[in-house]
């Protein structure tokens, strides 16, 4: 396309010189030939030419371009390099956040244990605490009741041996008859245990 | 002009020589032509040999030129060839910087330019097909002549087909070299003769007043000359690689 659009341009131009050409042609021919195309130097215009398209040849290919060839090269390959370097460091950094993250997580899991291990003990503790009280309780409890009971089997002993006395003593005074003891005890359990 | 006494817009294009050299009766005469090729090979040398002198990995103003020429040159290669396109690569960027350079000196006021030179154009043009044809036929042989025959291209047709082909091959370098000339030489004989119409006008009494107006075209000329100088190296550099592109591959 760009050919195609310059070819059109150099028609263009091309006939526009022809016409400036033509212009000046009196004052240019006048003189001699049209200097462009006038050979008297051709030879000397080809042969500098060679010389020193020759020398830019070469100072281009052996010098210019191989160095900043390089030196493109270079930059491309630091760029690279450094591209490459930031993403295994931003790696890392990403491995080592994580197994921070991990660490923290885990010592969280361990302190919510350890927090739940004393209370339990904390908890089993008063329990016993409490069992062994309840327990000295208890056997304080039972033996008050064991002497209570001891003191009223006593106490009645004692009751019935007055009342068999009393009973003697009333039947005798009664009959003049005094009953043996045998037959008041017997009298006398038999009215206490009704 | 002053020189030519009044204004002749083809003076610019004389050839002078600076130094006289005259071995076996040819005339080598180093002239102004000669001058300003030698100017273009030292400023390209300054841009590319001087500017890339520190190989920084972070360049400086000139290396960054030097490599985006370098960088430029390199992708319109492997844009037309192709990878293996850039073994041509010393010979394309020499031949684009050397024509660029020669068509921009050309546009510093009072100084000449090499690439108004038909001799100089045609040089290039035949240096280019030269290389065109010696690679191909070393690389490919005879297949290399496999370009002049289309594919695809009935029997009877086919030797005019060979006809058109082989002549549009041999005008190539004519193309080529004509292509550049003229713009080169159109462009400045433009600048010239509008430059001559202020002249004219300033000393022609009351037209003076309308000097300023060849004066605002060719300031607006300067402008499109400086693109046209750009463009036409970039044209003749896309064409080479067109046509080395043929003796790289030329089963098309």
């Amino acid at each position: 396309m760009q050919v195609r659009a310059s070819r059109a341009q150099r028609i263009g131009v091309v006939s526009a010189a022809a016409s400036v050409m033509a212009v000046s042609a009196d004052t240019a021919f006048a003189k001699g030939a049209f200097p462009p195309f006038d050979p008297t130097f051709f030879a000397s215009q080809i042969f500098w030419l060679a010389i020193s398209f020759g020398v830019l040849y070469w100072l281009m290919s052996r010098i210019a371009l191989p160095r900043v060839g390089e030196v493109l090269a270079e930059r491309s390959t630091t760029i690279a390099r450094d591209l490459d370097q930031a993403t295994e460091i931003h790696a890392k950094v990403e491995a080592v956040a994580k197994d921070h993250e991990q660490a923290l997580a885990e010592s969280r899991r361990n302190a919510q244990a350890i927090a739940q291990d004393a209370r339990t003990a904390s908890a089993r503790e008063t329990d016993a605490k409490r069992h062994a009280t309840e327990a000295e309780l208890g056997a304080k409890l039972a033996a008050a009741e064991k002497t209570i009971a001891d003191r009223k089997t006593a106490a009645m002993k004692h009751v019935e041996t007055i009342a068999a006395g009393a009973a003697a003593e009333i039947v005798g005074k009664l009959t003049g008859q005094s009953p043996t003891d045998a037959e008041t005890a017997a009298a006398v359990k038999s009215v206490l245990s009704a | 002009m002053a020189a030519g006494g009044g204004i002749d817009p083809i003076h610019q294009f004389e050839i002078k020589p600076i130094l006289g050299l005259r071995p076996f009766g040819l005339d080598l005469s180093f002239t102004n032509a000669s001058l300003f090729m030698v100017v273009a090979v030292a400023v390209i040398s300054a841009i590319m040999i001087y500017g890339s002198r520190q190989r920084a990995t972070v360049p400086g103003r000139l290396q960054s030129l030097a490599e985006m020429l370098y960088e430029f040159v390199a992708s319109t290669i492997t844009g037309v060839m192709g990878r293996d396109g850039m073994r041509f690569f010393p010979f394309v960027f020499s031949l684009f910087m050397f024509v660029l350079t020669a068509n921009m000196l050309g546009l510093i006021p009072g100084s000449f330019t090499v690439t108004s030179q038909i001799i100089v154009t045609a040089a290039f043009a035949f240096l280019v097909i030269t290389v065109v044809l010696v690679y191909g036929i070393m690389k490919h042989g005879s297949h290399f002549f496999g370009l002049f025959v289309p594919e695809g291209v009935p029997g009877w047709l086919l030797p005019f087909m060979v006809l058109i082909e082989a002549v549009s091959f041999m005008s190539r370098p004519i193309s080529l070299s004509l292509r550049l000339f003229g713009n080169m030489l159109a462009g400045h004989i433009a600048l010239k003769v509008f430059g001559g119409f202020v002249v004219a006008l300033t000393g022609a009494g009351i037209y003076a007043t309308l000097a300023p107006l060849p004066l605002f075209l060719a300031v607006a000329l300067t402008a499109l000359e400086f693109l046209v100088a750009f463009l036409q190296a970039y044209v003749f550099t896309i064409l080479t690689c067109v046509y080395l592109n043929d003796a790289l591959h030329p089963g098309h």
